[in-house]
């Protein structure tokens, strides 16, 4: 029927991977290693090249992800996300025994951080859920019961830790695939209305330090040493920074430790300080053309469940950029959430990896036929 | 496939929506990117230098005081001192209870390091203790891993060789008080110390230097990274004085025959003051380091009060000492030197009875004689016959009841009365009576030994408007001795009041004869003077009451001035005997050793340090061609060698 048919020969998937899509990303987590380079005031072995390798695995591992049959992804969803669910779960108590926030399962090799996955297996799930669903369906509300325990679960596990921040963005990118799947406008006109109503208790259940921060967030001077520091401090150095910036490893703030975290999540705030300005736009725009680029992709594909799933990642993706950079320069509270491909951290690095090796095999498998149900392989 | 066109219609309308909400977004980030790094730049990029960048002050060398032949008189020495820096410690006490194991640490100075950790911030070091011997210092190094916080550091602080022989000039440096504070950071530096008094307050600024300053960069617990800039201090300038620190020391000895008094030696040409001696005395040592509070108020509440430079703050009626003013106004009034006027013991105004010192009076006197025998019924008259405000007008000419702009702060002003002044001062019209006070120098009239000394310069110098000056070179901005400028007195009249002072040593009559000098060579003049404490009431007279039986406090003040050579005056001095009782018998004889000390070192013959320095300049400038000359040859030579 069509030129990429449902059997493609392994050397017709790697001609098909858009290899400028990788080197866009390649690109980006460059930027990454020399702001990891300079966080370590120009020492590569403290989180440069462990930073390196991680990428060099998670590219391969991209690869792989991507020359996997979409339909193997569409039937393996829900296997996923249950497996996630049940990791979750295990740090949840392994956290509560251990009297403290727990997030991650030390493998020796690697820490993961099941939240983390979580992110992707949720679009996975959902992409899966919606594929199947008509344009009747979900209009349905009783149809959406299902889909709105697969956002639940996961978000209530993740508070329990507590990460407000990957509960926040698991919430933000389900409900961009509610949307992108065509539920009705008015029910997310009641779920706003029922959230307002909900804040107060939210913030009933809110932890100190978490009620600190957005206290904090939202007057910042209140307390320039406290729970303030970080975003003062990260506002100074940006703004310090200027058009042209400080310069390669000459960021004042950040070396002389007045930035904390400067290596996770306040690496958007080094990097701007020591190349400016135009350091800062030149960076958006790599992750925008990112984000142009999965969504082109997510055009091209011939099926919902491809397309979803492209999409999904894609907002997934570009809801780390908004948190993250909105938060270093004191638009959001602190809550905690890496700059994708940039940040030091393994399981993000990964799981962004993870993200863009399903959306390769979504373009790569962009012509297959999928039923609704989604197992139709023959 | 209809139906999944429907989906794939929906898909994209949904996530156009979406891309744009996401469009959106980032225009704002890119927004606040911009506004943060073009509009805000400049306010963060001082908040990010005011992050890194920390000023440290060095503080700079307090300049010297030298004597004018090079004699130091106020010096830095060495001083070990403990610091406390609060926000090292875990717990103040527990430090400070461990280093008081190590050096003497007492509970107050405890109290006063946690009060004073009160008021400053954290990462200020606290001064704890100072003036460490060598060992106990060494012992605290050592201790250091053991004490945190401490901090041990070797600073410098002042003293005073001569100690209570200069306290009065020299004065002392203290803490700043609160009062003192300015915006200078210079004084939060904890071993800083700022002149209190004498010549170390008045030229402190002179004397204080420029502390450095070091720019560094620290991170953000505050230690530093490196310097980005070093500005060195620059030690404050050293002040040579015109004191001779031997006769001063010698003349304060002379004083210490007494209970309580003070003195003043200068130069009647130049006004340079050699020596200016208030006894009893205080060790401005004590100060410096920090007085304990029994001596304070010891020296506080003693009567013949230690800390005040009497020669000039203490004011006393300069009595017979002001005679010679009068006979200038009188002269200057036209009144004749020649004109006799009779004493029976007293001066009868009306039915007023005004007494003579001498109960059985002086017989008939002329200006001279009526100096040398100090005769108070000749003054009567003649104060009288002239009126109070030619008796004022030429005692302010001759310096009485102003400053002097002394270099040394703490002067009185003296009182000359004249009606004027009365009616401002009490709002009463003039007495005649007083006018006959005001000419033997009683009454209102208060004057200090500095200004009797200035006084009588102005008379022995030809009438030179001399004031007394105590710093003659500040170093790097030069001589600070002015000349001065007639004051318009005739010479003749200068010559008939010398004749009466030169007669009141050198005649028989004359009231301070048995001080006159005997030695080969040496002569003087000079004028006694008995100031009333207390009046002598007429039952007292009657009574037959000795003044030197009464109460300390209440006996005479004894004054003497006087000058020396008689021929050729050159050197002045005053002295005030504190209830003395008599000028002749206990001012004079002071007077006169003082005098004699001073011709004997003449100072201002021998040669002061920058006199000799300015002539090995000059021999070495003469010097100069000649060398430069045997030089070149040697050039030459070498260049032949090749």
């Amino acid at each position: 029927m069509s030129l990429r048919g449902d059997n493609l020969s392994l050397p017709d998937k790697f001609a098909a991977i858009s290899w400028p899509f990788l080197l866009l990303i390649t690109l980006v987590a460059s930027i990454g290693f020399l702001s990891l380079y300079s966080a370590a005031s120009g020492n590569i072995e403290t989180w440069c090249a462990p930073q390196m390798v991680r990428f060099a695995i998670g590219m391969g591992g991209l690869l792989i992800v991507a020359l996997i049959d979409i339909r193997i992804w569409m039937r393996l969803a829900y296997p996923i996300f249950g497996v996630v669910t049940i990791l979750l779960v295990y740090v949840d108590i392994k956290g509560h025994t251990s009297m403290g926030a727990t997030r991650w399962i030390d493998l020796g090799f690697l820490k993961v951080q099941p939240s983390e996955l979580m992110k992707i297996a949720v679009v996975l799930a959902l992409a899966r859920f919606f594929n199947g669903a008509t344009s009747q369906d979900v209009k349905n509300p009783l149809y959406l019961i299902a889909p709105l325990g697969i956002i639940g679960l996961p978000v209530a596990l993740v508070m329990l830790q507590p990460d407000l921040g990957t509960a926040i963005m698991i919430l933000a990118s389900a409900g961009a695939m509610f949307f992108i799947s065509g539920v009705s406008y008015w029910m997310f006109a009641v779920v706003a209305a029922g959230a307002m109503a909900m804040l107060p208790i939210a913030w009933h259940l809110m932890h100190d330090y978490q009620r600190q921060r957005v206290l904090t967030f939202l007057d910042p001077e209140s307390d320039p040493l406290g729970a303030g520091y970080h975003i003062t401090q990260s506002k100074i150095a940006l703004g310090s920074g200027g058009i042209m910036g400080k310069g390669f490893l000459h960021g004042t703030q950040s070396h002389l430790n007045f930035l904390p975290e400067k290596q996770t999540d306040f690496i958007f705030t080094l990097f701007t300080e020591e190349w400016g300005l135009v350091g800062g736009l030149a960076l958006l725009s790599l992750f925008i053309l990112i984000i142009v680029y999965g969504y082109f992709m997510a055009f091209n594909c011939k099926n919902q469940f491809s397309r979803l799933l492209a999409a999904g990642i894609i907002i997934n993706f570009s809801l780390y950029i908004f948190i993250n950079v909105g938060m270093v320069m004191g638009l959001l509270p602190v809550v905690g959430v890496p700059l994708p491909m940039i940040s030091y951290g393994g399981t993000a690095m990964l799981s962004v990896l993870f993200g863009f090796g399903l959306l390769m095999s979504a373009h790569v498998h962009r012509d297959v036929k999928v039923t609704r149900r989604g197992l139709d392989m023959a | 496939m209809n139906r999944d066109m429907e989906r794939y219609k929906e898909f994209s309308r949904r996530t156009i929506i979406v891309g744009a909400a996401q469009g959106a977004l980032f225009g704002v980030l890119i927004g606040r990117l911009g506004y943060l790094q073009i509009f805000q730049q400049e306010k963060f990029q001082t908040l990010s230098d005011k992050n890194r960048i920390s000023l440290r002050l060095v503080p700079a060398g307090r300049g010297e005081i030298m004597d004018r032949f090079g004699v130091p008189l106020a010096i830095n020495t060495q001083n070990f001192r403990t610091y406390l820096i609060s926000e090292q410690t875990d717990s103040v006490e527990e430090t400070l209870e461990k280093l008081s194991k190590i050096i003497p640490v007492t509970e107050a100075d405890k109290d006063e390091v946690l009060a004073a950790i009160g008021k400053n911030r954290p990462f200020t070091p606290i001064l704890v203790k100072e003036n460490l011997t060598w060992e106990d210092m060494a012992m605290v190094e050592q201790n250091l891993p053991d004490l945190p916080g401490v901090s041990t550091e070797e600073g410098e602080i002042r003293s005073y060789p001569l100690n209570t022989a200069t306290a009065h000039i020299i004065g002392y440096v203290g803490r700043v008080s609160e009062a003192e504070m300015t915006d200078d950071p210079v004084m939060m530096l904890p071993g800083f110390r700022i002149g209190k008094s004498g010549v170390e307050k008045k030229f402190d600024m002179t004397l204080r230097g420029q502390a450095g300053q070091i720019r560094e960069e620290v991170n953000v617990v505050g230690r530093a990274i490196r310097d980005l800039s070093r500005e060195e201090p620059k030690k404050g300038h050293r002040l040579t004085l015109t004191l001779d620190a031997d006769l001063q020391m010698q003349c304060q000895e002379m004083l210490a025959r007494e209970r309580s008094a003070s003195a003043v030696v200068m130069d009647a040409n130049s006004g340079e003051v050699y020596a200016l001696c208030s006894y009893p005395s205080f060790d401005p040592n004590l100060f410096s380091r920090g007085i304990p509070a029994d001596i304070w108020e010891e020296l506080l509440a003693d009567e013949t009060r230690p800390i005040t430079n009497k020669a000039i703050a203490g004011q006393y009626p300069p009595g017979s000492t002001f005679k010679m003013v009068t006979a200038l106004a009188a002269l200057k009034e036209g009144i004749s030197p020649y004109a006799r006027v009779y004493c029976p013991g007293h001066y009868m105004m009306g039915r007023d009875k005004f007494h003579c010192w001498r109960p059985a009076g002086h017989g008939s006197v002329d200006m001279v004689a009526a100096i040398q025998q100090s005769c108070d019924t000749y003054f009567y008259d003649t104060g009288r016959k002239i009126g109070v405000d030619a008796i004022a007008a030429m005692a302010r000419r001759l310096g009485l009841g102003q400053k002097m702009d002394f270099d040394v702060p703490g002067e009185a002003a003296g009182v000359v009365p004249d009606k004027a002044w009365k009616m401002k001062r009490y709002k009463e019209p003039w007495h005649q009576g007083e006018t006959l006070n005001s000419a033997i120098g009683q009454g209102y009239m208060l004057s200090t030994p500095l200004q009797l000394a200035t006084m009588t310069a102005r008379m022995v110098n030809g009438g030179k408007d001399v004031r007394p000056i105590l710093v003659r070179s500040i170093e790097d901005v030069g001589n600070l001795i002015p000349t001065w400028n007639s004051l318009g007195i005739p010479q003749g009249h200068l010559d008939i009041v010398m004749k009466g002072m030169s007669a009141v040593v050198n005649s028989e009559r004359g009231t301070a004869h048995g001080a006159r000098m005997t030695r080969e060579g040496m002569s003087m003049g000079g004028k006694t003077g008995t100031a009333q404490v207390r009046r002598i009431t007429a039952a007292m007279r009657a009574a037959g009451v000795k003044n030197e039986n009464l109460a300390w406090k209440f006996r005479h003040h004894a004054l003497f001035v006087g000058y020396s050579p008689v021929d050729k005056p050159r050197y002045v001095t005053a002295v005030v005997v504190e209830h003395g009782v008599g000028g002749s018998k206990a001012a004079a004889p002071i007077a006169r050793d003082i005098l004699a000390a001073t011709l004997m070192r003449d100072p201002q013959r021998i040669r002061t340090v920058d006199e000799a320095e300015a002539e090995e300049a000059r021999k070495a400038a003469a010097l100069a061609p000649a060398a430069a000359a045997a030089v070149a040859p040697k050039g030459k030579k070498k260049g032949r060698k090749r």
